[in-house]
């Protein structure tokens, strides 16, 4: 395989408590420590352990967001990806109109392989590898927890609801990665040092020609509310009878 | 349970808004290209390292401790693996020269680092912490043969190194050493003598292990003026680089101590070893004071980061542990609840997070001195480094451990036991305070050396900088009344500066008795300045969390209401001499 191309997304880091802006329009991240999704991280990973093992010749990284996403993507050149790409924009950018500038990025740079992650922890949206997978009409597998290479065929173990399935899919194809497919490595300091030299080129959004504009509303974004305190139920009966009561049974 | 997360967004904040950094390495031309994200890649990327790798091992590595065996010391299980994914990581080159195979980051860098090993496994920490100061020193004297046998396999963590001052008889005053160097036929030397408590002296961690050893050649002159410095490796490198011969060098004993358990401390014996002459005759003792000031940053940044290790579980178990009651809230609430709790929680915080700050300050004046083109900067902030090395060591060690100490009783009974590591914390702290020149010679060297070093221009400038950021609060609204009891402290520091340079206190006996206090009231003084100029770079239109913003506005009014008073009690001490000090007679003791 001559290329993988592993797309990452840039999200408020898991750790991180978040916190709704004061006009309720979404998350304010001013000053908050970002990171690359975790997802992503095990993309990269996994395309660096392909190449290293000889299976793929170049890992290519993109990431579609604000100007500060190249940090995300200097960590995965860091891990060992050869080179790097940003779609900049600063606004809302959706599923699809990510997947579609994928696309575009996809027919430039010809990757027989894209691996991303399942979902960005930040909204959850677990859309962007499907839709790709649509709208380039190559075979996906997502959820992978294990993924070898044979030949031309991909062959992916998924994590699905009664077990595990195992899909083998013929290159070019798209892969979406589960939480065990590996551990991330950690980056030696050499490399870091190494990533800020490797090529890492930024489009504006605006240059690319592909309609990015929001396709959904958001009405509001509210913190979840606070827990109610318990209360201490007699016995049984009576637990039953408040569950009832509630609806919840 | 018990966890380590290297603060790495803390140290950030310090680099960026505080310090600006971005700034001053511009005018470094070695660093100017290593920007906040390239440093904020590596802090993160060590922090991961840390919490991951070392800190897992921290409390078995206790339990475990090193053992001699047949004269071999076996380090506890995992810390062979762990110093060599530290190794290959490339970790210990951090701030070593390039053209030996490091990176030539920034010791504001580097120091960062270290904070997050002492936190993290301080035993751990001081294997490449005393490597590194043995290949400072190597490359500041030795010969240009030494530096390319020696340095590349130093610097990648194939060997590591220790150095061997202390002598049964000769531990603050090394001018008493009695080791003996003689020269051979080839140039190099025959070192014999016995060395105590020589950490990392033996292991086996790497192949090899590099000691710098202070002995006196033949007609040397006593004292400290015929001390020389020698290289000798454990086991002898042949001349094309391969090991060779075991040297005569043997492990004595291991001592048994209070903490570090982890780190091999030994009795080592050179039994005529061969060994190579690092500098000049008898200027060993100059060669090895070199990288001091380094040396001193990092044991001080060690008091620091066991402070922070124990406040991160201190925290984390006040927010769970429910006990009591309180006025506000309804039933058992959790112990953060409770006034002495808080007040104990931000005693420790108010230390740590200014100690770093003056870490940062400290290490930024090293960088300048070693990188800035303009020869009165580095003149300058080298002389700044030498008044502030021993406040760093010593303060932050003392208030370290006492933060540790504090850390422990945050956890009542739990605090005590091995289980929760905060009692490994207040044993693992505690060595900081002596070694490297006990702090009693610290504060010693700052009254009798530093506060007249360069006729006192140091010192003076010191100050000033603290009046400037005084002035420049004094038109904020949140640092105002900051600046206020900061100014009053200043003016008690200065008073008693002045008295003690060459007033009524500059006698010999009244500089030793007032020397800890006045370091103590130094560094009050210090971590004040650090929490005004904090409180500044919290500016409202800052693009800083809220949560931080607010954190650092009430650990800053806690340090100035409730930490820098003692300001008041210190000078009066230090005013009242030795007296009562000296009039009792060594019997009557
Ligand atoms: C775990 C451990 C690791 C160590 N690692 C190393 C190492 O790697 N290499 C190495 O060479 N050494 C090492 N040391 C030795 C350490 O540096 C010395 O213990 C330290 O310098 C103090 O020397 P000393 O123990 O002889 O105490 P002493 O010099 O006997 O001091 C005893 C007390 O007297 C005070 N005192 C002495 N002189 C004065 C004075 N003029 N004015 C006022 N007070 C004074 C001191 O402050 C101290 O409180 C280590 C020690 C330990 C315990
Ligand atoms: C070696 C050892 C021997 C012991 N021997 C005995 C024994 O023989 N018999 C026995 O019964 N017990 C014994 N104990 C238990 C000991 O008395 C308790 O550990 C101690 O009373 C503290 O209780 P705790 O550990 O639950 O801490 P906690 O009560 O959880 O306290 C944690 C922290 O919160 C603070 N705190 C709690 N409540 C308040 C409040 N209202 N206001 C302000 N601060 C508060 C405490 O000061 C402490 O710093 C022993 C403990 C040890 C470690």
């Amino acid at each position: 395989m001559k290329k993988i191309l592993v797309p990452i997304k840039m999200v408020l880091d898991a750790n991180m408590r978040p916190r709704v802006k004061a006009d309720g329009t979404g998350i304010d991240l001013s000053g908050m420590k970002l990171s690359i999704n975790p997802f992503c991280e095990i993309a990269v990973e996994e395309a660096v352990r392909l190449k290293e093992k000889g299976l793929a010749e170049q890992v290519v990284a993109i990431s579609i967001g604000p100007a500060k996403a190249q940090d995300s993507l200097r960590q995965a050149l860091a891990m060992g990806a050869d080179s790097a790409r940003l779609i900049e924009t600063d606004g809302p950018i959706e599923p699809l109109a990510v997947a579609k500038l994928i696309r575009m990025v996809v027919d430039e740079e010809k990757p027989e392989l894209v691996i991303l992650g399942k979902q960005a922890v930040d909204d959850d949206c677990n859309q962007t590898g499907q839709m790709l997978a649509a709208l380039l009409d190559w075979p996906q597998a997502t959820f992978a927890s294990a993924l070898r290479v044979e030949g031309t065929v991909v062959h992916v173990t998924r994590e699905v609801d009664g077990g595990h399935q195992t899909l083998s899919l013929p290159l070019p194809a798209v892969v979406t990665t589960d939480l065990r497919l590996n551990e991330p490595r950690h980056c030696s300091l050499p490399n870091i040092m190494k990533a800020r030299k490797k090529a890492l080129d930024v489009t504006p959004v605006a240059a690319c020609g592909v309609d990015t504009v929001p396709r959904l509303k958001v009405l509001g974004v509210k913190p979840p509310e606070p827990r109610k305190a318990g209360r201490r139920v007699a016995d049984v009966s009576e637990l039953v009878g408040d569950l009832r009561a509630a609806g919840a049974i | 349970m018990p966890h380590y997360k290297a603060p790495v967004e803390d140290m950030m904040f310090l680099l960026r808004d505080v310090f600006r950094v971005q700034d001053i390495f511009a005018e470094l031309p070695e660093q100017k290209e290593n920007d906040l994200e390239i440093i904020s890649s590596i802090l993160e990327e060590a922090g991961k390292f840390c919490s991951e790798i070392l800190y897992p091992l921290n409390a078995a590595g206790d339990i475990e401790g090193c053992r001699l065996e047949n004269g071999i010391v076996r380090t506890p299980k995992g810390f062979a693996e762990a110093w060599k994914a530290f190794s290959e990581a490339g970790w210990g080159g951090l701030s070593a020269p390039t053209e030996y195979g490091g990176q030539n980051l920034p010791r504001t860098v580097q120091i960062l680092v270290d904070e997050m090993l002492s936190g993290s496994n301080l035993s751990f920490g001081l294997f490449p912490g005393l490597t590194r100061g043995a290949c400072e020193a190597i490359e500041a004297h030795a010969s240009q043969a030494l530096k390319d046998t020696y340095l590349p396999n130093m610097v990648s963590g194939v060997w590591t190194g220790a150095m061997a001052l202390t002598e049964g008889n000769a531990g603050s005053d090394l001018g008493l050493l009695k080791a003996t160097a003689t020269p051979r036929a080839d140039g190099s030397w025959t070192v014999t003598g016995s060395k105590i408590f020589i950490s990392s002296g033996d292991h086996d961690m790497a192949e090899n292990v590099i000691h710098l050893v202070l002995a006196r050649i033949p007609d040397a002159p006593a004292g400290t003026k015929g001390i020389s410095l020698f290289l000798c490796p454990k086991i002898l490198v042949n001349a094309d680089g391969t090991l060779g011969a075991r040297n005569a060098i043997s492990v004595g004993a291991l001592e048994h101590k209070m903490g570090i358990h982890a780190q091999p401390t030994c009795v080592m014996n050179y039994d005529g070893c061969q060994g190579w002459m690092v500098g000049e005759p008898n200027r060993g003792l100059a060669a090895m004071f070199t990288m001091m000031n380094a040396e001193r940053l990092f044991v001080g940044v060690q008091g620091l980061g066991v402070a922070d290790a124990s406040c991160q579980t201190a925290l984390a178990y006040a927010r769970e542990r429910m006990q009591g009651r309180s006025p506000d809230r309804a039933g058992t609430v959790p112990i953060i609840a409770h006034a002495d709790v808080r007040r104990t929680l931000l005693s420790m915080q108010s230390f740590i997070e200014a100690a770093r700050a003056m870490v940062v300050y400290t290490a930024l004046e090293m960088d300048r001195e070693k990188f800035h083109p303009d020869a009165t900067i580095r003149q300058r902030a080298g002389e700044n480094v030498a008044l502030l090395t021993p406040v760093i060591k010593a303060a932050l060690t003392d208030f370290g451990f006492e933060a540790a100490v504090a850390g422990q009783q945050v956890l009542g009974g739990h605090g005590y036991i091995r289980e929760w590591g905060q009692e490994q914390y207040v044993r693992d702290a505690r060595i900081a305070m002596i070694y490297e020149g006990t702090n009693g010679i610290q504060a010693q060297d700052l009254v009798i050396r530093k506060l007249t070093l360069a006729e006192g221009l140091p010192v003076r400038s010191y100050f000033a900088q603290i009046r400037q950021t005084l002035a420049v609060a004094a038109a904020h609204s949140n640092a105002a009344p900051l600046a206020e009891p900061l100014g009053a402290a200043l003016d008690l520091l200065e008073g008693v500066t002045t008295r003690l340079i060459s007033g009524d206190l500059a006698g010999p006996d009244d500089r030793n008795a007032a020397a800890v206090d006045y370091l103590r009231l130094f560094a009050l003084v210090s971590f004040g300045w650090m929490w005004v100029r904090m409180v500044l770079a919290c500016a409202p239109g800052q693009p800083l969390p809220d949560a931080l913003v607010q954190h650092k506005r009430a650990a800053a009014t806690f340090f100035m209401q409730r930490v820098l008073p003692q300001a008041t009690a210190l000078s009066q001490q230090i005013s009242a001499g030795a007296g009562s000090i000296m009039a009792l007679p060594d019997e009557l003791f």
